[in-house]
């Protein structure tokens, strides 16, 4: 017990305690430098870019200023593609709840010695190139494919098609991101002593009671966490959309893409993605109020 | 390795380790004798641990210093001591044989030739087979000899034992316990054991501190310490004692009166540790073995009353609880005054043995008691 | 019926695990595709020319290699520095661990989208020229934070007495390090490293903005993408998959063989551990 107390509690810096966190900020300097400077510093020009105004009489050439108007016009020119972004990236994410539930509670109670196997077949297909994997979806859901045909003989798509429309973003959206659902999910549910339903199940006769009462509560720290790891690149992901959308489906990562590199209009570039990152901050938030920084990573 | 080598005694001196406010080891002033085989005993979180873990190096003493023989070694890294450790854990390098783990001390001080000393020492603990095997390989008492040979390999001044029988189940651990003591008397070296298991500590050291709260409350033989407990919580946490709470009422020769609830228990002066004349509290202590148990005589008889030596302390009660437990039957009594009582009484009689309901006499000799501090 | 309602639970499961590997099936199968047009979308006839001829497209294999060595250097970069950031975190306690644990989380909680924009900021401010560097930079930054995660997972799991018993036994910190910390946690370090390396080769968003006229692999495939992607892409997509695939398979079968074989000594040991568990509820109350 005491040694516990000492690697947790000790607020007495003693001469070798100091020694030590000398040593702790020797290891962090390097690469919490690196993230301070690549990562933290650039948000500081991002913020600052995004209140630029353009040099009178050029294009693509901006000086700094304060204007907070590149925010509202932004918002005015992209408001739909901001909208739509949340909705797909909303419904992709209870999509791949919904599928990645039953997978990771599979491989979390009925896994065995496969665990690991299983974890590694889950990981796997992003080895395969991200673009060539959604680029697949081209083929799978091509107007004469199988699926389409399919669902056109029952008359359930609205245009008809699914490439090219909204469902083929979410279903791309849906897929790309399932892994970040899985694994925060297995994690979760293999935490679960296994004996806990055992007992459960003595007490409630119904297994859809046992779970209600004790599996779902108990994941929920994973399924908070892996809709945040889903919901999150959903939501700033362009690659689906281009290529799998139609120019009526852009969302709002399209719009910070053909901003900064197309158009050269940093600021309004800048201010989207300053919107997007206050959005996601808010998110993340809530989400340490809840887990406490420890559980972040 | 050449055996029984010169080893020095070890000194703390003031030894003090606070966590924020709390006091684990409160200003401890110790000397541990060459050679002896010293066991700290206390419940978890009295301080035992971090004291084993200031003296390994592995924690800073907030004050005070640590001596071995004269050498200073408060400020001395942990891997520059002469002291090694068996860990609770036994903490085996999962990716080394043991014979790898029992070199590792020897080969990171620069010795080469490892070869001899490593199966020599393996030889001490009956492990030469097991030599090429992974810890994992191994059953939970060979992976704690390979623990102990590891360190004793160094030869180091100190053997620093953590707890190191908590992970065997009760037969391997009895064993254990003599294979240790074993090992120590061979080797000569100092033991130094922390443990919270009083049967443990008893059995293997030559002496024995009792801790609580970060201090020591009683240092000494084991069967001293038994026999004559200065502490309430030594009384209770060293064996079981009956404790009854009264009044010196009077002294007269090498006794002293004490007044529990209309009785008189009488107490020898020199192993009464309560200051204070007459009308001050004394608690009066005595072991449950040292009592004897007696059918309460009707009032006509008189004649089994008589049994009772006179110098005899008593009181009579009823038997709520019997249970028997082979060697012994511990009974429960509850005196008139509303107290319990456990007396064990060896089962060497054949016959009647006292029931629950019964009323009882219980007696014992007044040299048997002790008198605490109230 | 009954036989549907036993196994409905593995029956769900196997389906979603082969609907992960469709588009990959599909990325493999057109691999082996003489397509019609230049589009390589439609299954036309079987043939092993990108196969055979991987190298056919020269500026497929040019992307390719450009992959390999941005990967491996910013792999070996941050693996590095995450090892050193997991073992700060998870051995030491120091002031200003709160930032330092939102610093680590925020590269992987923010689109890519932003982080390639933000860094292009910088970038174009500070003038600094855009190409294989900033790509780098880039790929270290978001791969640390991976690293870091699966690190400090290793090491907590790593009893702490073992590194106690290694100073105990006349190890200096930096012998501690080198004969006990790292070879135990090497596995974890291995496996932050082929994650790291998976990251960085797959990335297409921020290498895209920061790139300037350099061409990753990625990159080519999305410019590709507009007019045909050559099959040869297909081939090399799939190489790295199997030789990915077979890497985590062969690691996965050798911890097996190893669990196997130590199946019933290891019963004891998790006893033994098992006793050692209680301590983590203080740890946990003393961090709230």
């Amino acid at each position: 017990m005491a040694s516990v107390l000492a690697t947790t509690t000790n607020t007495a810096p003693a001469q070798g305690a100091r020694r030590r966190s000398r040593t702790a900020y020797f290891l962090l300097l390097p690469g919490m430098g690196w993230l301070a400077l690549f990562f933290a510093v650039p948000f500081i020009t991002l913020f600052v870019t995004s209140l630029q105004v353009p040099v009178p009489g050029t294009s693509g050439q901006y000086m700094a200023a304060f204007d907070l108007a590149n925010y509202p016009e932004a918002l005015s020119y992209y408001s739909e593609q901001f909208i739509r972004s949340l909705v797909y990236a909303g419904i992709a994410t209870i999509l791949a709840l919904i599928i990645a539930y039953p997978l990771a509670y599979f491989i979390a109670f009925r896994g065995g010695q496969w665990k690991g196997l299983l974890l590694v077949l889950v990981i796997a297909p992003t080895f395969a190139s991200f673009l060539l994997r959604t680029y697949a979806w081209r083929t799978i859901l091509a107007d004469e494919g199988p699926i389409t045909s399919f669902l056109n003989a029952l008359s359930v798509l609205p245009q008809d098609r699914i490439l090219n429309t909204g469902l083929a973003v979410i279903a791309g959206l849906t897929y790309n991101f399932l892994p970040f659902m899985i694994l925060p999910l297995f994690a979760a549910l293999d935490r679960i002593d296994p004996r806990l339903i055992e007992a459960s199940g003595d007490l409630y006769s119904h297994p859809a009671t046992t779970f209600r009462k004790v599996v779902w509560p108990l994941s929920l720290p994973g399924v908070v966490a892996g809709t945040l790891l889903t919901f999150i690149p959903a939501f700033g992901d362009y690659i689906n959309a281009q290529l799998l959308g139609s120019t009526g489906d852009r969302m709002i990562g399209n719009a910070i893409q053909i901003n900064f590199i197309q158009f050269r209009d940093y600021p309004i570039a800048a201010a989207l993605s300053i919107m997007v990152m206050a959005l996601i901050l808010v998110i993340v938030f809530f989400y340490i109020r809840r887990a406490g920084t420890e559980e972040l990573v | 390795m050449e055996q029984r080598r010169q080893v020095e005694d070890l000194r703390l001196t003031h030894l003090t380790k606070r966590f924020g406010e709390l006091a684990a080891v409160d200003d401890l002033t110790l000397t541990i004798p060459a050679g002896s085989f010293f066991a700290l005993l206390g419940a978890s979180g009295c301080g035992k641990t971090t004291t084993l873990r200031m003296v390994a190096g592995l924690e800073d003493p907030t004050e005070g210093t640590i001596h071995i023989g004269d050498q200073d070694i408060t400020n001395l890294r942990a891997f520059k001591r002469p002291v090694n450790t068996v860990f609770q854990s036994y903490a085996l390098f999962p990716h080394m044989d043991i014979f790898e783990n029992v070199a590792f001390g020897l080969k990171r001080r620069g010795i080469k030739d490892v070869k001899g000393p490593v199966e020599e020492i393996l030889e001490l603990v009956e492990l030469a087979p097991m030599a090429r095997r992974k810890p994992a390989q191994l059953s939970g008492g060979q992976q704690q000899r390979v623990a102990v040979a590891r360190a004793l390999i160094n030869q180091p001044d100190v053997l620093l034992l953590d707890e190191p029988l908590g992970a065997l189940d009760l037969k391997l651990r009895r064993q254990m316990q003599i294979e240790l003591k074993r090992i120590q008397t061979e080797v000569g070296t100092t033991f130094v054991h922390v443990t919270h298991d009083q049967e443990e500590a008893m059995t293997m050291a030559d002496t024995v501190a009792v801790m609580n709260s970060g201090r020591i409350e009683q240092m000494g033989h084991p069967a001293d310490i038994y026999e004559l407990p200065r502490t309430v919580f030594v009384a209770n946490f060293l064996g079981q004692s009956n404790l009854f709470p009264g009044r010196k009422v009077a002294t007269h020769g090498d006794l002293i009166d004490v007044d529990f609830a209309g009785h008189t228990l009488r107490v020898p002066t020199d192993r009464t540790f309560a200051e204070g004349g007459n009308g001050s509290d004394v608690i009066v202590g005595v072991r449950p073995e040292k009592m004897t148990i007696i059918d309460e005589p009707a009032p006509a008889d008189a004649t089994d009353a008589a049994t009772i030596p006179e110098s005899h302390n008593r009181l009579a009660g009823t038997v709520v609880d019997v249970s028997y437990t082979g060697v012994s039957t511990q009974y429960l009594v509850r005196t008139d005054a509303d107290s319990e009582i456990t007396v064990f009484e060896q089962n060497v009689l054949v016959g009647d043995r006292c029931e629950v309901g019964d009323r009882v006499i219980v007696h014992w000799a007044s040299e048997h008691s002790f008198g605490l501090a109230g | 019926m009954g036989f549907i309602r036993r196994h409905l639970l593995s029956l769900v499961a196997i389906i979603v695990l082969i609907y992960l590997f469709i588009p990959v099936a599909v990325v493999g199968v057109l691999s082996f595709n003489k397509p019609a047009s230049d589009y390589n979308t439609q299954w036309n006839q079987f043939s092993l020319d990108a196969w055979t001829n991987i190298c056919g497209v020269p500026a497929v294999c040019d992307s390719f290699m450009v992959s390999i060595r941005i990967a491996l250097i910013s792999t070996l970069v941050a693996t590095t520095l995450g090892t050193m950031i997991a073992i700060a975190l998870v051995r030491y306690r120091f002031r200003g661990r709160q930032s330092t644990n939102l610093l680590i989380f925020l590269p992987i909680s923010t689109p890519d989208v932003v982080m390639g924009a933000s860094l292009l900021a910088l970038f174009l401010n500070l003038r600094f020229p855009l190409g294989q560097t900033t790509v780098i930079i880039a790929h270290i930054m978001f791969t640390i934070s991976f690293v870091v995660v699966a690190v400090k997972a290793r090491l907590q799991g790593m009893d702490p007495s073992l590194e106690e018993a290694a100073r105990d036994l006349y190890a200096s910190p930096a012998a501690t390090v080198r004969y006990v910390t790292f070879p135990l946690v090497a596995p974890g370090i291995a496996g932050a490293a082929l994650l790291g390396f998976a990251l960085s080769f797959d990335d297409f968003i921020i290498s895209f903005f920061n790139a300037g006229t350099t061409v990753t692999f990625p990159i080519y495939i999305w410019g590709a993408a507009q007019r045909g992607i050559p099959v040869q892409v297909n081939a090399l997509a799939t190489l790295v998959f199997l030789i990915a695939l077979g890497i985590v398979l062969i690691a996965q079968f050798v911890a097996w063989r190893r669990r196997k074989a130590l199946n019933a000594e290891m019963f004891e040991q998790l006893a033994a551990r098992q006793e050692k568990r209680a301590p983590i509820t203080m740890d946990t109350l003393s961090r709230s």
